[in-house]
């Protein structure tokens, strides 16, 4: 056991070396050495490549690594994991067929969902496990997906989002996949670490991890009865009070008057090149995001903890997080209507008010 | 006291007032002493309890539930006797309330509650029925798939009608796909020569033929085939119902119960043929939505882009993303044509049709037949673009289109390029360095003017370095954080020489993300994305996909 840890620690550094250097060889060379010396697929793919996967987006996020970086070094783990796993066989047509072993499940993204590597590590892990795994991948449209689960029978569709803001477009999925009578299981960091917010958009199941997701798996998931064709509200009643509805409509416009707002009241924010005026619109959009995100689920802490993520990466490429607190005024000000949004901003300002100041030293 | 209008009253005696207008009440009236001796009969009660008038003392000539409920009342149990008491008498049913007195007579009055009964009786079955073909209808619409409608039906037709259901759809060749399910049993999928004949009525049923009645089919006469594994006992009534479908009927099901149970009814035989039409709509749309599928399946095969990879030792890689999110095709496409061999040049095609949606999909599969077909004179990229022109300008459909081609090959560790655009926007080459360079390649669109006047440029590639072929929905597509502004040239540059040293895999899945995300939820055209890139480090054999040979053995018996 000891021996195989030692021999995963090894593995993952190695494996970090060359996705960092974006070298696919010598990655696909790293995890076949780790083949050779006898430790399970499931072992390289969930102690090995999933573990450089979190490192390259806690490198990222710490400022130690560009974007390309990352993006290269995540294009070259995900090819030494193809190579890693047998392809499936090819599947069978729709039909009577229903005499296999596992069992059958589509394995696909939230649709504007990017990040598609966790659910690429989660169909790799069932089909080593013997599920018939369809993997979908990202940047699937709901149609397609609900075409898919028509054609294929699937008995349960797994949809993965790291990103929060996509529980709208999650819960309309989720919906859509049960009203055609297929159970959905979830995961990704966008439902909470601890899956809080997968109830709230009606999954069936929650899966921390990929092991977690085939043990819920083997336990088996009741198909939703017909009942389950229903509208989203009946889920979440608080959105009669139409505060998402409204955020999100005029989102383009929150986001153009606060920056004018900063413009007028924060005299470095006129200097600004178009550059840096597009990035802190983009940071506005992204804020606006989390707000009419946090409105859908009812959770304060979906935008708190959205704030505190903001303020540590903007902390690790050493500006102040505290530049947040004018442009969460400004918001808070075209919201004063909608008293949802409001407590969210002004706890939201406070939160961020609070921190300490950046020490200048922590920063790499 | 009771008075004579026979209002329950105070506590004296009863028998005592009663007087003439007992005899008129309209339902039937008894008085009884404590010891069971009838005091008084009204016309009603004498009309309905002959006997018991005649005999004058319990329990005779009553119902033992009515003799009973007197007995436990003059022993004064039951005192107070919140519900009323009921049962039967004859073929009617009566509610019976007592009025009791302190010297121990009761005042029987009965009020007869048949038809009450069996109006809430058949509101009961008609709102159960109700509910089960919504439950039917809800189940089945749900889906699209035949196999779960068959299964469906077979499954609720058995829990909610029968101790069994066979579903026997249209024969597929020479054999039937059979689904049989028990009543709150398992659901089994079969495939099996069967011959109609053999069930009485099935025949009938399976070519459209009104129903044979329940009551006319000999339960003995169901073949053993017809009976779901398991069942139990004997069967003991039968319903064959078809299946209605599109006009033809889609098979049928038959009903069965055990001779242990009650017999099907009249009215569950109507019933059984309602939850089949009901069914057999459902079946019938998923037979459509299945062979539309297949077809358009087997169509969309050749449109569909093709996956990328490495070829002779150069890197490619495509993205596509049409129009309408419903489609998987549309008027984007690109192709790779490797090359004869590593000497020899690879084509890359990227290009734009005019038009969205299916047409132009349409467009670009003969687009894309035709340039394999000129394939062996890739050499020269303008006459290639002549002889498409003049069949593009052939063609029925004056239809014209944008296109790149490029032709690649491996020299040493670089990657030698020609590349020719036709009316299109010209490839980006991305410098290791991060410098973007705009290709100076210019040239008229396809299928519009009689000759097509095109200037080549050649490029070489260094290790590491990217040639991005694009559409023009990638740059035209509008969005950004304030909404509506193009994401335009100057910011697919910008983001492209931040993908500097990145595989071709991960500039394209950048840049189609970039401007995916840019555009947000707003309306889109067609996008696609080919980079070619020379890879950075590692030898001509370029690795993609499962690269395990020692491991090939275990393949085989995977998943199977």
């Amino acid at each position: 056991m000891t021996d195989f840890g030692n021999a995963t620690a090894d593995l993952r550094k190695r494996l970090w070396e060359a996705v960092l250097d974006g070298d696919a060889y010598h990655a696909t060379d790293v995890l076949h050495q780790g083949l050779d010396a006898g430790l399970e697929r499931e072992t390289l793919l969930l102690g090995v490549i999933g573990k450089v996967q979190e490192k390259v987006g806690r490198e990222w996020a710490a400022n130690r690594i560009t974007v390309a970086q990352e993006h290269a070094a995540t294009a070259v783990n995900e090819r030494a994991l193809t190579t890693l796993v047998p392809p499936a066989p090819a599947p069978p047509s729709a039909g009577p067929n229903r005499s296999r072993g596992r069992g059958r499940v589509a394995v696909a993204c939230v649709e504007g969902e990017w990040h598609a590597f966790p659910a690429r590590l989660v169909a790799e892990v069932l089909q080593l496990r013997g599920w018939q795994v369809d993997y979908l991948g990202p940047q699937i449209p709901g149609p397609h997906l609900i075409a898919h689960l028509h054609h294929t029978q699937a008995d349960v569709a797994l949809l993965s989002t790291s990103l929060p803001t996509r529980l709208p477009a999650a819960h309309a999925m989720i919906a859509a996949c049960q009203a055609v009578g297929v159970p959905v299981m979830v995961g990704g960091r966008g439902f909470g670490v601890d899956g809080r917010h997968a109830g709230a958009v009606g999954a069936d199941r929650w899966a921390p991890d990929a092991r977690a997701a085939a043990a819920a798996l083997e336990a088996g998931i009741a198909a939703p009865g017909p009942r389950a064709a229903r509208q989203v509200v009946d889920d979440l009643p608080h959105l009669a009070d139409q505060e998402y509805t409204m955020v999100v409509k005029s989102r383009s416009q929150l986001i153009e008057r606060t920056l004018a707002g900063l413009e007028e009241h924060v005299p470095a924010v006129r200097h600004y090149t178009d550059t840096q005026r597009e990035r802190t619109a983009e940071d506005y959009a992204h804020i606006v995001d989390f707000l009419a995100t946090a409105l859908y689920v009812d959770d304060a802490g979906l935008f708190t903890d959205f704030l505190a993520w903001t303020a540590d990466v903007l902390d690790a490429r050493s500006v102040s997080a505290r530049c947040l607190v004018p442009g969460l005024h400004l918001l808070g000000r075209q919201l004063q209507d909608f008293p949802r949004a409001t407590i969210l901003l002004r706890h939201g300002a406070a939160a961020v008010a609070a921190r300490p100041d950046s020490d200048p030293e922590d920063s790499p | 006291m009771i008075s004579p209008q026979g209002r329950p009253g105070g506590s004296s005696g009863a028998g005592v007032s009663v007087g003439s207008t007992w005899s008129d009440a309209p339902c039937p009236v008894l008085v009884v002493d404590r010891d069971g001796g009838i005091v008084e009969v009204n016309d009603a009660a004498r009309a309905l309890l002959p006997r018991a008038a005649d005999a004058g003392r319990l329990p005779e000539g009553l119902p033992d539930w009515l003799a009973d409920a007197h007995r436990r009342m003059a022993g004064g149990r039951d005192a107070a006797h919140a519900d009323p008491l009921s049962g039967a008498i004859g073929d009617r049913l009566f509610d019976a309330h007592p009025t009791p007195s302190s010297d121990g007579d009761v005042v029987w009055w009965l009020i007869d509650d048949t038809d009450r009964r069996l109006a809430e009786e058949t509101l009961r079955s008609e709102q159960e029925r109700a509910a089960i073909l919504s439950e039917v209808s809800s189940t089945l619409l749900s889906s699209l798939s035949l196999s779960h409608c068959m299964e469906s039906t077979a499954r609720l037709a058995a829990h909610h009608l029968a101790d069994a259901a066979v579903l026997i759809a249209p024969a597929q060749g020479l054999s039937h796909p059979v689904t049989s399910a028990l009543a709150d049993g398992p659901v089994t999928l079969t495939t099996r020569a069967v011959d109609p004949a053999t069930v009485p009525g099935l025949a009938e049923a399976l070519q459209g033929f009104p129903p044979v009645p329940t009551r006319w089919i000999d339960p003995g006469a169901v073949p053993s085939w017809a009976i779901p594994e398991g069942f139990k006992g004997p069967v003991g009534s039968v319903i064959v119902t078809p299946l209605p479908g599109h006009g033809i009927p889609d098979g049928a099901l038959i009903l069965l119960r055990s001779d242990a149970g009650p017999a099907f009814t009249e009215s569950e035989d109507g019933f059984a043929r309602l939850l089949a039409a009901r069914a057999g709509a459902a079946l019938s749309a998923a037979r459509l939505y299945d062979d539309q599928a297949r077809i358009t399946a087997v169509l969309m095969r050749e449109l569909l882009p093709p996956a990328l990879g490495g070829v002779h030792g150069v890197e490619y890689a495509g993205r596509y993303r049409p129009f309408q999110d419903s489609e998987r095709i549309g008027g984007d496409f690109y192709d790779v044509h490797p090359g004869a061999d590593p000497s020899q040049e690879s084509l890359v095609v990227l290009g734009d049709v005019a038009g969205k949606g299916l047409d132009a999909a349409v467009l670009t599969g003969r687009i894309r037949n035709t340039l394999h077909a000129l394939l062996p004179l890739a050499h020269d990229h303008a006459y290639v673009l002549n002889l498409l022109n003049a069949a593009l300008l052939r063609s029925p459909e004056a239809r014209f289109a944008t296109l790149v081609l490029a032709s690649a090959r491996r020299r040493g560790n670089r990657v030698r390029l020609r590349l020719t655009s036709a009316g299109h926007p010209p490839p980006l080459v991305l410098r290791a360095d991060g410098r973007v360079e705009e290709t100076r390649t210019r040239g008229d669109l396809v299928g519009v003017m009689p000759t097509v006047s095109v200037r080549t440029e050649e490029t070489v590639l260094a290790p590491g370095e990217t040639c991005l072929l694009y559409t023009d929905g990638i740059t035209e597509a509008r969005g950004g954080p304030l909404g509506g502004e193009l994401y335009g040239l100057e910011r697919l540059e910008r983001d492209l020489a931040g993908c500097a040293g990145m595989p071709a895999e991960a500039v394209v899945e950048r840049v189609h993300m970039l401007a995916a995300q840019w555009l947000g939820q707003g309306r889109h055209d067609d996008m696609a994305v080919v980079a070619i890139s020379a890879p950075r480090t590692g030898p001509l054999a370029v690795i993609s996909g499962y690269a395990d040979p020692h491991n090939a053995r275990k393949r085989q018996g995977r998943n199977s």
